[in-house]
């Protein structure tokens, strides 16, 4: 036996393995969360009402994924909350002014969204700006776009119903629908979102595609000089963001068939803390997608938990605000911790 | 040895007070809690179960309309022995949401707004589903009996639009600017479409953004200096006018002030003659009746309206009935 003196094959104890984990701070906070809704709202441990909490997670899940693996990725993406309804918008008004089949606009849709992804990782890849800048201006145009565009060719504020066209029903079973399990009605949403974080989990711990996100998150410079396809895998991420735009706004719309053009705005921050508080580091390279889903099941459980706790909900913002801080400074003692122990 | 701190403090500030003639005499907390004491004091008048209502709205953070709806539906609370409950987002997705988790708590009655109709169609058929009585209120008349609701309290938009465009004819007014404070806002649009139909000049929409009242007020500025004919500005909103004049002060136009909606300031304006007139729909009225209908379905099975809207609205105020509401918008039930 010859003495072992490369860190990266030192053996580590699996409780060592589990305090390096980016998601334990954000675990023990939703189990905290958790109890204390339990104890101080006496429905949330309804079957319905978990069922209600964790479709609210799922909304917001479904966009803090592809938003986690880009900061990651070292960026922001401001315009994925304003995205999810253009997505939802340009479907809808596509079906409707084609008079086609819902999955035309559907497609059309994803290519769209797709595009505008693409547009936000070209824009970033190409004038070496920062994204919060970049995707600044995506969010202020597709602001407007949904508004002006909405108002331009429906001529209101809102789209028109296509609940009664062809396809509809099937796009409705696919995006849209309730599952009924044990007498509990489940939304499709919770398993979108779950395929989501299993294929990104997957993506960033057992692919060369994962390296490189970590890589270029963590040092840009250091990743394109070992030959890391830098530009390549930021317009990827910004793309993944869209693809996760375009499933929620494709179930804002079979959910309602009518689109609100103004609405998405803010939500944005909203992914940004979901991913946060699973612990990404702001300035990228370390994080997890559980962990997102971890922060997005806080968020719903807050959200409605103060609902079932009959609770004025003009302080939601503020737990919210306090959630983040302790999140964060959790996470920042979790790792340090971690770090010293190596 | 603390308490006898206390009575120092509070001799030395009352002190202070009448050396220094610090204090006012008029108006502050002091004559807020005089007036409250002289009202009566909130108890139910009613041996009912104690029933849990939820009102949920679609109203953003701290709008000061649905804070005159929420004030109306607790005091009908409170006389009715009623467990009020009140949640809003300006959000669809999320306003839905609110009232699946009304559902799930399983209450006694739900208020709902439909301000995005197709958005809460599911939540509140899960909630007739389950039994629960609903009444819509304020947004929704439309869609309020299809979708299974007792009965809609409100105001039709679009009606409140054509008595704005009436009321003006009468004034003689030839163009006006309708301001819309809220992209997206339905109720908006078919306030302005309704002055359109009945208005006999001509009328312009202007979009502003409500959430910042300098570029209310710099937009409007910026139409007054640009289009001087214009001689009516129609506000949608309350806070709004008190800027609108402002900024027609500032422009130097003639154009007269009209507003939906009411407020202190509003009253004030009315009363001096900064302001033509303002359309109510009675908010408060909203409130009460949609906690006081619920409670009469619970008790009685009783339901008003006859299977058509019940309207609060519209009540165009102007100079002569102002002063007599001065008092009502001050403690913020009008």
């Amino acid at each position: 036996m010859t003495a072992i003196t490369d860190e990266r094959i030192l053996h580590t104890s699996s409780l060592r393995k589990l305090l390096s984990r980016p998601e334990l701070g954000s675990v023990v906070g939703a189990l905290a969360v958790f109890l204390f809704f339990a104890v101080a709202a006496d429905s949330f441990l309804k079957a319905p009402s978990l069922s209600t909490v964790l479709y609210a997670a799922s909304t917001i899940g479904i966009m803090a994924v592809p938003v986690a693996l880009l900061m990651i990725g070292g960026e922001f993406d401001l315009s994925a909350g304003v995205l999810v309804t253009s997505s939802a918008l340009i479907s809808s008004m596509f079906s409707y002014q084609m008079t086609a089949n819902v999955w035309v606009g559907v497609g059309v849709s994803l290519l769209v969204t797709l595009a505008i992804g693409a547009f936000n990782g070209f824009m970033l890849t190409r004038t070496r700006l920062p994204s919060f800048i970049i995707t600044l201006g995506t969010f202020l145009m597709l602001t407007g776009v949904n508004l002006g565009f909405t108002k331009l060719i429906s001529g209101t504020v809102s789209t028109k119903t296509i609940a009664d066209m062809e396809g509809f029903p099937s796009a409705h079973d696919v995006f849209a629908s309730t599952l009924t399990l044990g007498g509990v009605d489940f939304k499709v949403t919770i398993l979108w979102w779950f395929g989501l974080i299993a294929l990104a989990s997957w993506i960033l711990l057992r692919t060369r595609a994962g390296n490189w996100i970590f890589a270029v998150g963590g040092n840009q410079d250091a990743a394109r000089a070992v030959g890391v396809p830098v530009a390549r895998t930021k317009i990827g991420l910004y793309m993944g963001v869209a693809l996760g735009a375009w499933i929620s706004g494709q179930h804002l719309l079979f959910s309602y068939d009518v689109v609100q053009s103004g609405e998405g705005v803010g939500n944005e921050l909203i992914y940004i803390i979901a991913a946060v508080i699973g612990g990404c580091l702001i300035t990228g390279g370390y994080g997890s997608a559980l962990g997102s889903a971890v922060g997005a099941l806080i968020f719903g459980m807050t959200s409605k938990g103060i609902v079932f706790a009959e609770w004025n909900p003009d302080w939601f913002k503020f737990f919210l605000g306090a959630m983040l801080l302790l999140a964060t400074l959790l996470n920042a003692w979790v790792r340090k911790r971690a770090e010293a122990t190596k | 040895m603390a308490r006898y701190r206390t009575w120092v403090g509070i001799a030395v500030a009352g002190a202070l007070c009448a050396s220094l003639a610090g204090c006012s005499s008029t108006g502050g907390k002091r004559a807020e809690d005089a007036r409250k004491a002289a009202a009566a004091q909130g108890r139910a008048a009613v041996d009912t179960p104690r029933w849990t209502f939820a009102m949920i709205t679609h109203s953003g953070d701290g709008d000061t309309f649905w804070d005159i709806v929420q004030s109306g539906a607790e005091q009908a609370a409170v006389k009715d022995n009623i467990n009020f409950l009140y949640s809003h987002d300006d959000e669809a997705q999320q306003q839905a949401q609110l009232v699946d988790a009304a559902v799930d708590k399983g209450v006694d009655g739900i208020i709902v707004t439909l301000a995005k109709p197709d958005a809460m169609k599911a939540a509140v058929a899960r909630a007739v589903k389950a039994g629960i009585p609903v009444i819509t209120v304020n947004s929704g008349s439309a869609e309020s009996k299809e979708f299974g609701a007792l009965t809609h309290i409100g105001q039709d938009e679009t009606i409140a639009g054509r008595a704005v465009g009436e009321e003006l004819n009468e004034r003689g007014k030839k163009r006006a600017v309708c301001v819309l404070h809220e992209q997206g806002n339905v109720g908006h649009e078919q306030r302005c479409a309704g002055l359109k139909e009945t208005f006999e000049g001509t009328v312009q929409n202007l979009y502003v953004t409500g959430t910042n009242m300098p570029d209310v007020q710099s937009a409007l500025e910026a139409k007054l200096q640009s289009d001087t004919a214009v001689d009516a500005v129609v506000t949608l909103g309350a806070p709004y006018a008190d800027t609108a004049v402002k900024a027609k002060e500032s422009a130097g136009s003639a154009a007269e002030i009209d507003t939906f909606d009411l407020n202190a300031k509003v009253a004030a304006g009315l009363t001096a003659g900064t302001l033509g007139f303002a359309v109510d729909q009675q908010p408060y009225l909203q409130g009460y009746q949609a906690v006081d209908l619920l409670w009469l379905y619970r008790y009685n099975a009783d339901v008003l309206g006859g299977g058509g809207p019940v309207l609060t609205g519209p009540q165009i105020i102007t100079k002569d009935q102002a002063p007599a509401l001065a008092e009502y918008t001050e403690r913020g039930t009008r």
